[in-house]
């Protein structure tokens, strides 16, 4: 098991189906056997239309759930990106729903990787999350193929919705074919 | 058997039903919810009663009910109808009657929001029913704890014959992180004092009133020694990397979590903090506070309140060093960057 100390701030609209995504990545942490915690959008910014919660992923004990300063950031939408873009750590990795990254968006250090998503997704727009969850899988190398789909076997019920899951999770790590290198190392890989 | 994701609502009544609790009676409040939800699906599986009663009112007095029989019996709800509770608390006090309330705290006064807070911590640890009685209060900080107190609770309920509240807010009760379940243990038997329809309970009475002052004294003085053993025995509080801190930072709940990632940071940036993080809010943790304000420089306290716990620390450090307090209200949760400079600022900037 890897030393890893993954904070992760998942967001986007009410619907894009962020709670689940980070309820994944937290029941396929523990199925790997890491330490995990999933605090589910519980603050103001309910408020303003988006959902988001905060995922943590570690081979360390987790002190605190909520997570201030994100190393990963998964924006499902533009608002969620500009909102929370200003709080992820100086190398932090983003993965954001849309074709092009904002122009004033960018920012020196910061990893950011912007593809169309709900379209990636293929016959459902609404496997987006998954798209994004297998992007993030792609590029990480956070979590092994066998733990995350025995999270989502066990996390969706509805056989059909699975098979269209589990075509999206796939289709989104296939998106992000050849990986670009990460250097220097985002600070998660202790 | 292996660890399992859960929220800490669920958690409470998992452990709740492995603890031989057969009997929930209680009305749905968000942050709550869940916990009704899940008594809604665990207890009569196991052969237990639930039941969606009218009011919070009614709850309660069904809760008092229960407990005469002699059963292991709970509720769970937040802000609003905790205030509704109180009533019932008090008459629970005084008849002695064990039972267990899962608070998970919201956002008040009034209807407030539904947001995390710990603004009930006086309701709760002091009493916010009439007369002269405590309830005894566990404060999780994580799903695991919120079973495990859950669990405990009820033993607690039943040694001292006296409702006790797990006291959570709504991050606790919303989070899901990995709990190991405690084996299912048998249903126990109804108390010797309990009412339970059969002859030989026919002389037992279970009442709060006492006409004459000196029975009603006499009474109290009872409740008043059970307390004094509960505050000898129970005190319960998480010491974490307090052996050389300079700063000790004090705060329970969900802000025990954050605060363990500011001790965290602050070694990193050569602060020597620790943290004291009450687990028993009700006996409080007087002692461990007053033995170490012999040694460490200072006391920062922080809560998602307007100032409540910190008047218990200010009583036990007893004015020998200074005790700053760090507030957020409405349902924001302070960051540990913020803690941290509000350490920097308050503490080391003026020693």
């Amino acid at each position: 098991m890897a030393e890893v100390d993954y904070r992760i701030k998942i967001a986007g609209f009410g619907g894009q189906g962020v709670l689940l995504l980070g309820e994944v990545l937290a029941e396929a942490g523990l199925e790997a056997g890491y330490e995990v915690s999933w605090l589910p959008a519980y603050g103001p910014e309910m408020r303003s239309g988006t959902s988001n919660c905060q995922v943590r992923i570690s081979s360390a004990p987790i002190d605190s759930p909520l997570v201030s300063r994100p190393d990963v950031l998964i924006a499902m939408n533009e608002p969620s990106l500009r909102k929370f873009l200003p709080a992820v750590a100086p190398d932090a990795l983003v993965l954001y729903n849309g074709a092009s990254i904002p122009e004033d968006c960018a920012r020196a250090g910061v990893r950011i990787f912007a593809h169309p998503f709900t379209e990636i997704a293929g016959e459902s727009p609404k496997a987006a999350n998954m798209a994004m969850l297998g992007a993030f899988l792609e590029i990480t190398g956070a979590l092994e193929p066998e733990p995350v789909a025995a999270a989502l076997r066990k996390l969706v019920k509805n056989l059909r919705w699975l098979d269209l899951d589990l075509a999206a999770l796939q289709r989104g790590q296939e998106a992000l074919r050849p990986v670009p290198a990460l250097f220097p190392p985002p600070s998660f890989r202790q | 058997m292996a660890k399992q994701l859960a929220k800490g609502n669920e958690a409470a009544v998992k452990a709740a039903v492995a603890a031989g609790c057969r009997a929930f009676y209680g009305y749905p409040i968000t942050p709550a919810s869940e916990i009704a939800d899940a008594a809604a699906v665990y207890f009569p599986a196991a052969g237990g009663v639930f039941l969606q009663a009218e009011s919070e009112v009614a709850a309660i007095n069904m809760v008092y009910g229960a407990a005469a029989t002699g059963v292991r019996v709970m509720s769970a709800s937040s802000g609003p109808g905790i205030s509704l509770m109180q009533e019932g608390f008090s008459y629970l006090a005084g008849a002695e009657l064990p039972c267990v309330v899962v608070d998970v705290m919201r956002g008040g006064p009034g209807l407030g929001n539904i947001l995390p807070e710990q603004g009930d911590y006086h309701q709760v640890v002091k009493g916010g029913g009439h007369g002269n009685y405590r309830t005894l209060v566990l404060a999780p900080d994580s799903v695991q704890e919120m079973a495990d107190f859950t669990a405990l609770a009820f033993d607690l309920a039943d040694e001292y014959r006296n409702p006790v509240v797990v006291l959570a807010d709504g991050s606790i009760g919303q989070m899901m992180e990995p709990v190991q379940f405690p084996a299912p243990r048998p249903v126990r038997a109804a108390p010797p004092w309990a009412v339970t329809g059969e002859r030989a309970t026919r002389h037992n009475l279970i009442t709060s009133i006492h006409l004459e002052a000196e029975d009603l004294e006499g009474h109290l003085r009872s409740l008043e020694a059970k307390y004094r053993r509960a505050e000898q025995r129970e005190v319960r509080a998480e010491s974490w990397r307090i052996e050389d801190a300079e700063i000790i930072l004090v705060g329970y709940g969900i802000v025990g979590r954050i605060l363990k990632a500011v001790v965290g940071q602050g070694r990193h940036h050569g602060l020597a903090l620790g943290l004291l993080r009450p687990i028993t809010l009700y006996p409080f943790p007087k002692a461990r506070l007053r033995a170490l304000a012999a040694r460490a420089q200072a006391f920062v306290v922080v809560e998602l309140s307007n100032g409540q716990m910190v008047e218990d620390v200010r009583l036990a450090v007893e004015g020998r060093r200074p005790v700053e307090f760090l507030g957020r209200m409405g349902g924001s949760l302070p960051s540990a960057e913020e803690v941290l400079a509000f350490v920097e600022e308050e503490v080391f900037s003026h020693a």
